[in-house]
């Protein structure tokens, strides 16, 4: 526990000492406050387009839902910018250890393997928490202008937060495999796309396996969460997926010192 | 204190550590040496912990390396070819971290690393971040990084690459002195290095161990004859006859005749046992000629080193 803790906590000061943390947490903000910015003008529009042919027509004014209508498409949104922002902060955990030659002093130090991933993996998901917190003070606005509904707000976070523990997960693992942080990050965001990608290529096949793919899509997952459906099936493949990437990430370790690191 | 027994370890298919065996005592400080790619730093990493031995056995204060790694991991101090460096932290906090995980007690730990810094020479710089910092100073880091939770074992690989020779003298001096609390392997290229900190050497060459010896006996065992320069004046000619009658002296040749006074420069070769070097002042005396130096001539270390791993590499064939 006191190793781990010590590994989390100099990953966390680290993505602080230098601008890793400010950069994708400043533009994971920026580009989800534009999306934000123009699906609520949007919504108002509509809202103010409705107002006026209900009047024009002498019928009540319909009810539109900002949740579904402003919400659950910014959701999605932040679920794809995560996909590009998260291997930027997860490819330098073990590549950049191995390029500086500092993986020698974590491990031969009494640090055990799963304690050194386990602090990284909490380091980046730590920071990926801070900036999904940081982007609830658009919701909060929301609050002030109407009456969006807070579950389904909750749920997507929670949906938001699971999926992203799966692409540090594997980012986790593609930096434990080169000295590169540029081809961590690459193979993580195509491996993440083709995990993506099988929800539309479900689509295509047999309907018997187009389900087994459907079940394997990252993002099929994803809907029932920005919709406020809490469902165990989708916690549960998210935290495995997770599982997973961490469990690989330990085997690579294990094994790159037979091959010679 | 440390044990290694037949230690092989291949690279696909590659042998780089080809059954090595050694031991070091309690307190001593012993010098690993070899060429480049000799598998000195492989030797090291398996002692370490860092890569597994493909066969044999290795114990650190009689716990085995791979069975029981984290027991010796506590008991080592590793500072690796490229000292282990998070350039972007300030060297308190870097020592802060390595102290944590090495398992220094929260309360003795502000202590140990202050001492630590001390002992390095680096309580000036604690505050810069450690990418600034010289080389000189990143390997007193690294130096540093390796000694803070006070282990009985120090494993250095080639600690004093890269420094100035102000700062080499200091960081051999340094060593020394840790000599007696810590045991100490130390592996270098440089032959110089280990006739002055080592109390044994271990020479590896191909991933076999070669020689091990201190460093004066090497010398003297592999030298197998006694060399001396003489500079004497007198007849050439006559000073080259005279001694070659001299019993035990094996050859003579003449290096160089210098101008003043009729000086000529000679080097003898002798018999190993005996000395003959009062036989030699004597019969140039004797004759009325002027003996102006008459200097032993160490084999050193050098010499050893290229005797031995040229021997090898004959003896290997391909």
């Amino acid at each position: 526990m006191k190793n781990y803790l010590a590994i989390l906590s100099r990953e966390w000061k680290s993505y602080f000492s230098s601008p890793i943390a400010y950069v994708v947490m400043g533009l994971f903000l920026l580009i989800s406050g534009v999306f934000y910015y123009l699906l609520v003008t949007n919504f108002v529009q509509m809202c103010m387009q409705a107002d006026m042919q209900a009047r024009y027509y002498q019928m009540a004014v319909p009810k539109l839902n900002v949740n579904m209508m402003a919400i659950r498409p910014l959701l999605h949104n932040m679920s794809l910018f995560a996909l590009f922002f998260l291997p930027l902060i997860t490819m330098r955990l073990f590549s950049d250890e191995k390029k500086s030659g500092t993986i020698e002093l974590l491990l031969t130090s009494p640090v055990t393997n799963t304690q050194s991933i386990l602090g990284k993996f909490s380091a980046a998901a730590g920071l990926y928490l801070l900036m999904l917190l940081l982007t609830g003070l658009y919701m909060a606005v929301l609050f002030f202008l109407g009456k969006p509904e807070i579950g389904q707000i909750l749920t997507g976070y929670l949906g938001l937060f699971l999926l992203g523990l799966c692409y540090i997960a594997f980012g986790l693992f593609f930096s434990t495999l080169t000295d590169n942080q540029i081809i961590a990050a690459v193979s993580t965001v195509a491996f993440i796309l083709i995990f993506w990608a099988i929800g539309w290529i479900s689509g295509m096949a047999s309907p018997a396996v187009g389900k087994i793919l459907g079940n394997f899509s990252l993002i099929e997952h994803f809907d029932d969460f920005a919709k406020g459906v809490l469902d165990t099936r989708h916690i549960v493949f998210y935290i495995s997926f997770t599982v997973m990437g961490l469990f690989l990430s330990f085997v690579s370790i294990e094994s790159a010192k037979w091959r010679g690191r | 204190m440390i044990e290694v027994k037949q230690v092989t370890r291949y690279f696909g298919r590659v042998m780089a550590v080809d059954h090595v065996s050694f031991q070091v005592e309690k307190g001593e400080i012993l010098g690993f040496l070899g060429p480049n790619a000799a598998g000195k730093t492989t030797t090291m990493r398996i002692l370490t912990t860092y890569l597994p031995a493909t066969s044999g056995t290795a114990s650190v204060a009689g716990f085995d390396v791979h069975q029981d790694s984290m027991q010796v991991r506590k008991r080592i101090g590793y500072l690796p070819e490229n000292p282990p460096l998070y350039t972007e932290m300030r060297v308190a906090d870097y020592l802060e971290f390595v102290a944590r995980i090495k398992g220094v007690d929260p309360r003795t730990r502000k202590h140990a690393i202050a001492e630590t810094m001390d002992k390095t020479g680096i309580s000036s710089v604690s505050r810069r971040v450690i990418k600034q910092l010289s080389k000189g100073f990143k390997q007193r880091v690294g130096l540093a990084q390796a000694l803070v939770h006070n282990p009985d074992v120090l494993i250095l690989d080639e600690p004093t690459v890269g420094l100035d020779p102000k700062q080499i003298i200091e960081v051999r001096e340094l060593i020394r002195s840790l000599a007696g609390d810590h045991t100490i392997i130390l592996s270098t290229h440089i032959l110089p290095e280990v006739s002055m900190t080592c109390e044994r050497v271990v020479i590896i060459d191909q991933g076999r161990v070669v020689a091990e010896d201190t460093p004066d006996n090497l010398t003297r065992k592999l030298a197998g004859s006694q060399r001396f320069t003489l500079i004497a004046g007198g007849p050439a000619g006559g000073i080259l006859e005279l001694l070659g009658k001299v019993e035990g002296v094996r050859q003579v040749k003449l290096l160089e005749s210098g101008a003043p006074a009729q000086t000529h420069q000679f080097h003898i070769e002798g018999d190993a046992e005996g000395s003959i070097n009062p036989a030699i002042a004597r019969a140039i005396v004797e004759k009325g000629w002027d003996l102006f130096e008459l200097r032993p001539e160490g084999l050193s270390l050098e010499d050893v080193f290229l005797r031995v791993t040229t021997r090898e590499e004959e003896g290997g064939g391909q």
